[in-house]
């Protein structure tokens, strides 16, 4: 059997490129990887088990379009059975397409290997993290695109081949004007620790110190939907059942009351750690760690407590 | 601009989740259907801004069964002009996605839109499904969306930022937060509904690629530890050796 991955060049190093690449060699076959864009040192990805990888470098900035065509031509060309995708955006916009191309059927946000014993299926989140499902799928060609922070990266191998593939993809439809990227931003889906505050923060030019607790720990920042529908934080950092589902190893609630909406998108973090003044807050039932207290008294602590751990570890 | 904004049902984002006949089937007993939140507050009220700037027709288009008339008629009380539903269970993501496609093949929409997911089966699948099977450009995501001519200029969620893009008509574009703002019907939207079209169509054939086999709830979460507030090392230690996060 073969799995192909599918890479974004520009995400090569990412942490949720080689969950992928583990995944698919726990699969039990061959792992080709197929890229697209100028990423560098891609043969790094045969450390996690990839025999080799193909890359279209000409596809930097490749439409969904082009990118489906590509790993269709690769899957075509490679004999592939299971394509496997990291679910960020590039797999939002792309599995899907490629599903329909290759009348496989996709495995959207799979939190776990297949279960093979009778037919494929895979564990995924539904219902906004408020329960699993199994779906399997009846295609004889499979995506799973899986959901990061799902399982750990396993080095497996050493280096591998990098050659060139041509997709013969033709021109975009989309045309890229700009891209934004904030400087040394950790994407909130990937991140393994997250804060996040609500709107027992009274006002966004009290997030100060909540970034200086993600700044501490490395962690990216989140938010309630109402703390982002009233601007004090931008759109991309609500957390919840409309907002950004996430499942980091750590998750920090300041200031925010727990409210179903809200624990759904988080539900499926490892750790919760709960900071509110009010004890019958329904977030502490969802809590590993409660703190009673103000977070403006807490917080401040906290940070030197997070800084004199750091400084001795 | 000839719209078609895709909606689904999804159960209110307070219902209880449980599951019936050995976990195969959601229990809908005492749930209260929505239109699905993205693709009410996002795709919906976009598609209305834009016929209100611009003019044209916005349609509303749902796979399912007559149970679902009354999630159509609120779509409908916020300000769609017509709707249609395929009247058929959308088994999976491709079924519903085959059946729009074939619905706007036959009808010449210059923009398609849907919500970035749905609250139930979060897939993301059924925009990307749309547009492969149209073969047409597909912008995920977007949280903006300008139309200039039969050119559109869009932001779009990209990882860990964000990408301004232009594409032309027509075009599928899946909506997420940023786009628009809610709009609650008022009662003359509501009386309105009442009478526009409904079209049911019958549905076309087609195999779905998945079946979901069962559910699971997750396990009850054990009593949470309290941490004295002004023991903060006593937290951070806990992090480290106990749940070894950091
Ligand atoms: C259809 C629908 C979808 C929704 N989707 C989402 C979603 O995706 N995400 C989401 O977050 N919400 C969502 N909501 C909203 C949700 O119901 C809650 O209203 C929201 O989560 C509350 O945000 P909050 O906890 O920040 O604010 P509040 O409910 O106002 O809570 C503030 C909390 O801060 C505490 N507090 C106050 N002062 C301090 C202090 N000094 N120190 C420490 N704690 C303090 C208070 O005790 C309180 O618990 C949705 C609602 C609906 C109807």
């Amino acid at each position: 059997m073969k799995t192909l991955v599918y890479i974004n060049g520009n995400h090569a190093h990412a942490k949720a490129s080689f969950e992928a690449v583990t995944y698919a060699k726990k699969l039990g076959g061959e792992v080709i990887v197929i890229a697209s864009g100028n990423g560098s040192d891609l043969a790094k990805l045969g450390e996690y088990g990839a025999s080799k990888v193909m890359v279209d470098k000409s596809l930097d900035h490749g439409d969904a379009q082009q990118i489906t065509k590509l790993i269709a031509a690769a899957a075509e060309a490679t004999g592939a059975e299971v394509i496997v995708f990291s679910h960020d955006l590039v797999a939002k916009a792309v599995a899907p397409r490629l599903s329909v191309r290759l009348k496989a059927g996709l495995i959207s946000g799979a939190i776990a290997l297949p279960e093979t014993s009778n037919g494929f299926s895979c564990k995924v989140n539904v219902f906004s993290g408020k329960a699993f499902g199994l779906v399997s799928v009846k295609t004889a060609t499979k995506i799973i695109s899986l959901l990061p922070n799902s399982i750990q990266p396993e080095l497996n191998g050493s280096a591998c081949a990098v050659e060139d593939f041509n997709g013969n993809v033709g021109a975009a439809a989309i045309k890229i004007i700009d891209t934004k990227i904030p400087e040394g931003n950790i994407p909130l889906p990937e991140a393994e620790l997250v804060v996040s505050a609500g709107r027992g923060l009274k006002g966004p030019e009290n997030w100060g110190m909540i970034e200086e607790l993600a700044n501490n720990l490395g962690a990216a920042t989140a938010c309630s939907r109402p703390v982002a529908d009233i601007g004090w934080r931008p759109h991309h950092e609500h957390v919840g059942q409309t907002g950004v589902a996430i499942r980091p190893n750590l998750y920090i609630a300041v200031g925010i009351s727990g409210a179903i909406q809200h624990l759904a998108g988080v539900n499926g973090s490892k750790v919760i750690v709960v900071v509110n003044t009010d004890p019958e807050a329904p977030f502490f039932k969802a809590a590993d760690y409660g703190i009673i207290g103000d977070a403006f008294d807490v917080i401040p602590k906290l940070n030197e407590a997070v800084k004199k751990f750091k400084a001795a570890h | 601009m000839k719209i078609l904004v895709c909606i689904s049902k999804s159960p209110d984002t307070t219902s209880k989740i449980a599951f019936t006949d050995g976990n195969t089937k959601f229990d809908e007993n005492g749930v209260q259907y929505i239109v699905n939140p993205y693709d009410e507050w996002y795709a919906l009220v976009r598609a209305l801004e834009i016929k209100e700037t611009s003019g044209g027709n916005v349609t509303i288009i749902t796979v399912g069964t007559a149970a679902d008339d009354a999630v159509i008629r609120k779509a409908l009380a916020i300000g769609a002009d017509d709707a249609v539903r395929i009247d058929a269970e959308a088994t999976d993501a491709y079924f519903a996605a085959a059946q729009i496609a074939a619905y706007a093949k036959a009808n010449n929409f210059d923009l398609i839109l849907t919500g970035k997911e749905t609250i139930n089966y979060n897939g993301s699948q059924v925009a990307g499904m749309i547009a492969e099977d149209l073969d047409l450009p597909f912008v995920s995501l977007a949280t903006k969306l300008d139309v200039n001519g039969s050119t559109l200029r869009l932001e779009q969620e990209i990882v860990g930022g964000l990408q301004i893009v232009e594409a032309n008509l027509p075009l599928v574009v899946s909506c997420a937060k940023g786009m628009a703002e809610q709009r609650i019907p008022n009662m003359r939207g509501i009386m309105a509904a009442r009478t526009k079209p409904l079209q049911i169509v019958p549905a076309i054939a087609v195999d779905a690629f998945t079946v979901y086999e069962s559910y699971t709830l997750p396990d009850a979460k054990k009593a949470c530890t309290m941490i004295d507030p002004n023991n903060m090392d006593e937290l951070v230690n806990l992090l480290h050796t106990e749940a070894k996060v950091i």
